[in-house]
């Protein structure tokens, strides 16, 4: 065995090799002939008709509208039903208690605190997070939900009330409806004076040192700023006015972006989702949007 | 030759139609006594006599808690063994015992070849508790195959039918016992006794007992052959002093029936190749289906010795030795650890073995702290100036007893602290608790006031603090650029 009979022969499979070759040949190479187990074979036709039954049994072969339906009816929109309707039953009882409660209520008991943040967070990621991102950070005209500032109140009650009713939102009679003039555009404001306004503004939001421009900002702020925003830039809920004192700013603060809002006004728009959401679901919103920043604690921030 | 121990190279050829499948050709192993017989059945019996006995062994952790000594609790993610428990975030545990185990097979493989195939695999060991009940009711080889060839009649039913119960019974058992690790096993035992089954255990069961019967009654080498992939590569741990079954070519050949001058000790009796479980012959050199075993070892001195010749004309022997015909002298020699792949093999093991045994012992805590820093947005300006940053702290107890721990931050001047309503200066702390053996998960917001901000990322460390234990977390709190 370990000695060649004829080392000089060359090696080719039919002396070298106990097993027959396939009988194919290609440019001199030729393959050997290692047969597969039948079983090896058995299991793999099997497979094939299991294929075929599959096709039959399930909806498979795609056609120009849907697909051929199988004999089992079975489809991925049923399935999604039946998960549905198991996570509602799951979820009715808890949901009923966060429809019946006042939020402090919810609040206060832990486990239900937990179940209306996260049914909120889920509602929030679906309906919410296009425009105020993913984690409520928002960006330029859509309010950050994490910090402090709220324009329309940041209570349990008022967030509820701004989801369903919306802000400057068509079709809904109980909307936020005030926006803000475009002194410029309406001829209430000259560029100069527009100037001297936002110096005013800079200098209460601590973004500039008080100067004779700003000073006769002043004079034209309570004039014509001061019902809205409040005398010293503190805001107001009633009229979705955000508060000027601070260097939180919704469509930003540099002078340039100050001009273009005094100029043309600003009015954001955000739907009402009554009648799109139920009110539990709008009342874990509120709960979930609440708990991203504490919610609001105090009055809005008095002048410095 | 029997027509069982023909292979393909041996049917008539030139029959003009090829064929590009084979049946199996059953193999009927012979039964053989001698020492690698003695030690492949004592060892099968420890190691099914642990199978079984280990889901019954108690262990007791205190109330509320599985006291199985080993026990994989699927439903609530941890995996308790004696002293230890594993819990999902040191899954990297078993990723050390599976390197541990991989290496060890090795080590072994190198020096001694395939005997964890030969010997321990549970294929092996079920494949020989298999034919052992085989052999009983049908006999040994000659009466097995006559059995097979006989038409079918009472004695032959009879006979098939037992086996095949027995065999069942004995699949039953052990998708049985496999089910006991994953479930308090005198309760299911009872449940079992009382006919209530539930989906999970009669599912596994059911599906255990199958593949048992198939793989040890039918399968059999064929899943060393075809299907497993650590017989393939075990081939590339060998070298020339790896210990194999081997077949001394220089003694035993010519091989002949008639003693002459000129023939060797084999007299060519093919019993090496009968008792085989793989169904090859020996004597024509190393094959990849040989799984070290040792039977024909045992059978070629059954003969010898019966023949008055020295036994050792099959024998566990390295390359080297059988070649250049030396003898092995010594231990050493004959299990030859200083080469390359013993010793790095070696290495590793010992390196993997010593860090899961510090894990194990001195680095698991019974308390431990992960943050995870919010990153969208970066940070958040509040009305006053204050610079806010959320962080969600996971905070895992290890421990059986609900804990109270204080949560408190470093490294931040002036900061405040706050989980839901609760608020703390950052150096002192808040309370929270976390249940027996839960992961407790915190949100919570950092503010630093705008007098003491420092621009950019800098450090801040979280420090939780128990009666027993102490875990700290280093992270960053960002603030603006400018």
């Amino acid at each position: 065995m370990t000695d060649d009979p004829n080392p000089n022969q060359k090696k080719t499979p039919e002396n070298t090799h106990p097993t027959e070759t396939t009988g194919h040949e290609w440019d001199g190479i030729r393959e050997y002939n290692n047969p597969l187990p039948r079983w090896w074979v058995w299991c793999f036709l099997i497979t094939v008709v299991w294929g075929i039954g599959y096709v039959i049994y399930y909806p498979a072969i795609p056609l120009l509208h849907g697909s051929t339906p199988g004999t089992s009816g079975w489809n991925q929109y049923d399935q999604l039903d039946r998960s549905l309707a198991a996570a509602k039953a799951l979820h009715g009882p808890l949901d009923e208690k966060i429809a019946a409660l006042e939020p402090e209520k919810i609040l206060s008991d832990p486990s239900l605190r937990t179940f209306a943040i996260q049914g909120g967070k889920a509602a929030f990621a679906n309906n919410c997070a296009q425009c105020h991102t993913s984690s409520g950070g928002g960006g330029k005209g859509y309010p950050n939900l994490l910090d402090d500032e709220w324009m329309w109140g940041g209570k349990i009650e008022d967030i509820v009330q701004t989801i369903r009713h919306g802000i400057r939102s068509s079709g809904d009679e109980d909307t936020h409806s005030s926006a803000m003039t475009a002194f410029g555009k309406e001829g209430l404001l000259t560029k100069d004076q527009i100037l001297d306004v936002i110096q005013h503004v800079r200098v209460i939001s601590g973004n500039a040192e008080p100067s004779d421009a700003s000073a006769r900002g002043q004079t034209l702020f309570t004039q014509n700023c001061a019902a809205c925003h409040g005398e010293s830039g503190q805001g107001s809920h009633e009229v979705g006015a955000p508060p000027l004192n601070n260097d939180i700013w919704l469509y930003g603060g540099s002078e340039d972006t100050l001009y273009k809002t005094i100029y043309g006004g600003r009015g954001g728009v955000m739907p009402h989702w009554a009648g799109r959401l139920d009110d539990v679901t709008i009342k874990k919103l509120a709960i979930y949007v609440h708990s991203l920043s504490g919610g609001e604690k105090s009055a809005p921030h008095p002048a410095p | 030759m029997t027509e069982s121990m023909k292979t393909d190279a041996e049917e008539p050829a030139g029959s003009g139609i090829l064929s590009l499948f084979a049946k199996r050709v059953k193999i009927y192993p012979a039964r053989v006594m001698g020492r690698y017989r003695r030690l492949k059945g004592l060892l099968l019996v420890l190691m099914l006599g642990i199978y079984y006995f280990v889901p019954f062994m108690r262990w007791n952790r205190g109330p509320y808690l599985p006291d199985q000594a080993v026990l994989v609790d699927i439903p609530g993610r941890k995996f308790y063994f004696f002293f230890f428990e594993i819990w999902p975030q040191e899954v990297f545990i078993f990723t050390g015992l599976l390197l541990l185990g991989a290496f060890a097979l090795f080590f072994v493989t190198s020096i001694v070849g395939r005997v964890w195939c030969g010997f321990a695999c549970p294929q092996t060991v079920w494949t020989d508790l298999y034919l052992f009940v085989e052999r009983i009711i049908e006999g040994d080889r000659n009466s097995r195959i006559r059995l097979d060839k006989a038409p079918l009649n009472f004695q032959k039913a009879w006979r098939k039918l037992l086996k095949h119960t027995i065999w069942i019974l004995i699949a039953l058992c052990t998708g049985g016992a496999w089910v006991l690790y994953f479930t308090d096993a005198p309760s299911l035992i009872n449940d079992l006794i009382h006919l209530r089954f539930s989906f999970a255990s009669t599912f596994w069961i059911v599906a255990l007992t199958l593949s048992t019967y198939t793989l040890a009654g039918f399968a059999r080498e064929q899943v060393c052959t075809y299907m497993c992939p650590y017989a393939r590569f075990q081939g590339a741990m060998y070298d020339e002093n790896t210990l194999l079954v081997t077949y001394d070519e220089k003694r035993g050949e010519p091989r002949g029936k008639s003693k002459t001058p000129e023939t060797g000790d084999c007299v060519d009796c093919l019993r090496c190749v009968a008792v085989c479980p793989v169904g090859i012959d020996i004597r024509k050199g190393q094959q990849y289906q040989c799984i070290n075993c040792g039977l024909c070892v045992d059978a070629c001195n059954d003969i010898m010795s019966k023949l008055s010749r020295p036994t050792g004309l099959i024998r566990y022997d390295t390359l080297t030795h059988v070649t250049t015909g030396r003898e092995a002298a010594g231990f050493f020699d004959i299990f030859n650890f200083r080469r390359p792949r013993p010793l790095i093999y070696g290495t590793i093991i010992s390196l993997v073995g010593l860090v899961l045994l510090y894990t194990l012992t001195m680095g698991r805590t019974m308390l431990d702290i992960n943050v995870i820093r919010e990153r969208s947005p970066m940070y958040i300006k509040l009305s006053d100036g204050t610079v806010r940053n959320v962080y969600t702290i996971h905070v895992v107890n290890k421990s059986h007893t609900l804990n109270a721990y204080a949560l408190s931050t470093q490294g931040q001047n002036h900061a405040s602290i706050s989980i839901s309503e609760f608020t703390a200066a950052g150096g002192e702390s808040i309370k929270v608790s976390v249940r027996p053996d839960q992961v407790g998960t915190f949100r919570m917001f950092v503010d630093v006031p705008k007098s003491s901000i420092q621009p950019g990322s800098t450090p801040i460390s979280f420090r939780i603090e128990g009666a027993a234990a102490t875990d700290i977390y280093e992270s960053v709190f960002v603030a603006p650029k400018e």
